[in-house]
């Protein structure tokens, strides 16, 4: 589904993926986790061509995609993606903010994107909430509308930017719950998370990241009760 | 003049002697405004493009018009321009006031569109949109309503601004107070009556920005 070869990324002289190579099976739920500043956001926007990676290469789907390339705009219809701050936008209803893409993008008929706003909004537990504006609803709610959003395009892969970072800690069990319930239904995600729960619940594979490296991977199981990098050891003991 | 006393008493009998002056200094000023909206907005986009070529007509046109007065703008349109084509007074002073304001809205517009999240235009992107549509769907409706306060102010001053027109002969206020003034010698009270006139168009304009204001709040806030 996705493969990342080599990447290398700078801000400026500051070196923040190094030679990162990752790759993502359909159906695969994958989480990233790290310490703040170990490249794993940057890493997750790469793949979205949000942020340029100066070397290395990106698949999807067995093609690789050129970041100078006209046709971006038309991977990421494939590729949803989650904001660690929501990033709905404001000035349209909940409802509009699902109906966004599908009506301006896959060109979808209004009726048609309505019924499946609707759907999608059901299926985050909002359907009460398609009228209201994104202003007059909780962190949590947004979220899920952003979920919902995302789900509209009914991409082939969803990317998570710490999606519930930015949530008061009451919040969070409501976007991880409809997170756990995508990736049982085989949604193909990647996940940037600080949340083990999640990791160890919804997981087929855990890669710990650490100075804009891949230090391990593998699955829950093995990365939570025996990790071998010593580094991963030392993250773990301080979050778990 | 000087040996004639102020009389203050006759300023509400000449009000309708300017009823049609007033319109035209409307018409200047709505017409100078939509012109300016439109000029702004394309400087504005061109200014915040990442191609130089396309960034540098915008600057120069920002550079000469904030740099220089408008009074000189109008005198060169009305004065020099008409040496090649024949522009006839009114629109000198349209073409001269909407130009003048373009290059302040498209400061307005940039600074709207630079102040919207940058995550409200990643969103936009990771939907599939292309920056066209990114920018007209969803950076542009949030950026107009930023920018209506300061475009607002911007209405009121190109409003009293275009009594500089009575420079290139239109008669719109100021011209006729002077006309009117002259005549009758009784310039100071013409004055006043024109003044009453701005004080209550800008009014009205400020109460109609306000109400607009108000009405796009609804929605705003962070999200």
């Amino acid at each position: 589904m996705i493969q990342v070869k080599k990447l290398n990324k700078w801000f400026g002289k500051l070196h923040v993926l190094k030679d990162v190579d990752i790759s993502v099976k359909e159906k695969e739920v994958v989480v990233i986790i790290g310490a703040s500043g170990s490249g794993k956001s940057t890493l997750l926007r790469c793949i979205n061509f949000l942020e340029r990676a100066q070397k290395g290469q990106i698949f999807i789907e067995g093609k690789e995609v050129k970041p100078k390339g006209k046709d971006l705009h038309l991977i990421r219809q494939d590729v949803g993606m989650v904001f660690q701050h929501f990033n709905l936008f404001p000035h349209k209803t909940v409802l509009q903010n699902v109906i966004e893409g599908p009506t301006q993008v896959k060109k979808m008929p209004m009726s048609q994107a309505k019924e499946l706003g609707h759907e999608l909004l059901k299926k985050v537990g909002l359907e009460d909430k398609a009228n209201s504006y994104p202003s007059m609803i909780s962190g949590g709610q947004k979220q899920r509308v952003a979920i919902a959003r995302a789900l509209a395009m009914q991409p082939k892969v969803l990317l998570f930017d710490e999606p519930t970072s930015a949530l008061d800690p009451e919040l969070v069990g409501e976007v991880l719950v409809v997170m756990d319930d995508l990736a049982k239904e085989g949604m193909t995600m990647v996940v940037v998370t600080h949340e083990m729960w999640f990791a160890k619940e919804a997981a087929d594979r855990v890669i710990y990241m650490d100075a804009g490296r891949i230090i391990e991977e593998g699955t829950p199981e093995k990365i939570f009760s025996k990790p071998e990098n010593e580094r991963t050891q030392a993250f773990l003991k301080q979050i778990l | 003049m000087i040996d004639i006393p102020w009389d203050f008493t006759v300023i509400p009998s000449y009000f309708p002697r300017f009823y049609g002056a007033a319109w035209l200094t409307l018409q200047i000023t709505v017409l100078g405004i939509l012109l300016g909206l439109v000029l702004g907005l394309i400087t504005a986009l061109m200014r915040i493009s990442r191609s130089k070529i396309i960034q540098g007509p915008a600057l120069f046109y920002i550079w000469i018009i904030r740099g220089t007065p408008l009074l000189l703008q109008l005198f060169i349109i009305y004065f020099g321009l008409v040496e090649f084509v024949d522009i006839p007074r009114l629109t000198s002073a349209v073409i001269g006031l909407g130009v003048h304001n373009g290059a302040y809205m498209a400061e307005i517009f940039r600074g709207a569109i630079q102040s919207i999240d940058r995550g409200q235009k990643e969103a936009a992107y990771s939907l599939g949109m292309t920056k066209t549509k990114a920018m007209r769907r969803i950076i542009l409706p949030q950026a107009f309503k930023r920018s209506v306060p300061p475009l607002g102010n911007q209405f009121i001053i190109a409003l009293k601004d275009s009594s500089l027109a009575s420079a290139v002969s239109v008669r719109e206020l100021l011209l006729t107070a002077r006309q009117i003034g002259s005549s009758t010698m009784m310039m100071l009270e013409m004055f006043v009556v024109v003044g009453v006139y701005y004080l209550l168009m800008t009014s009205v304009l400020t109460v109609l920005v306000g109400k607009l204001e108000k009405r796009l709040k609804v929605s705003d806030r962070r999200s």
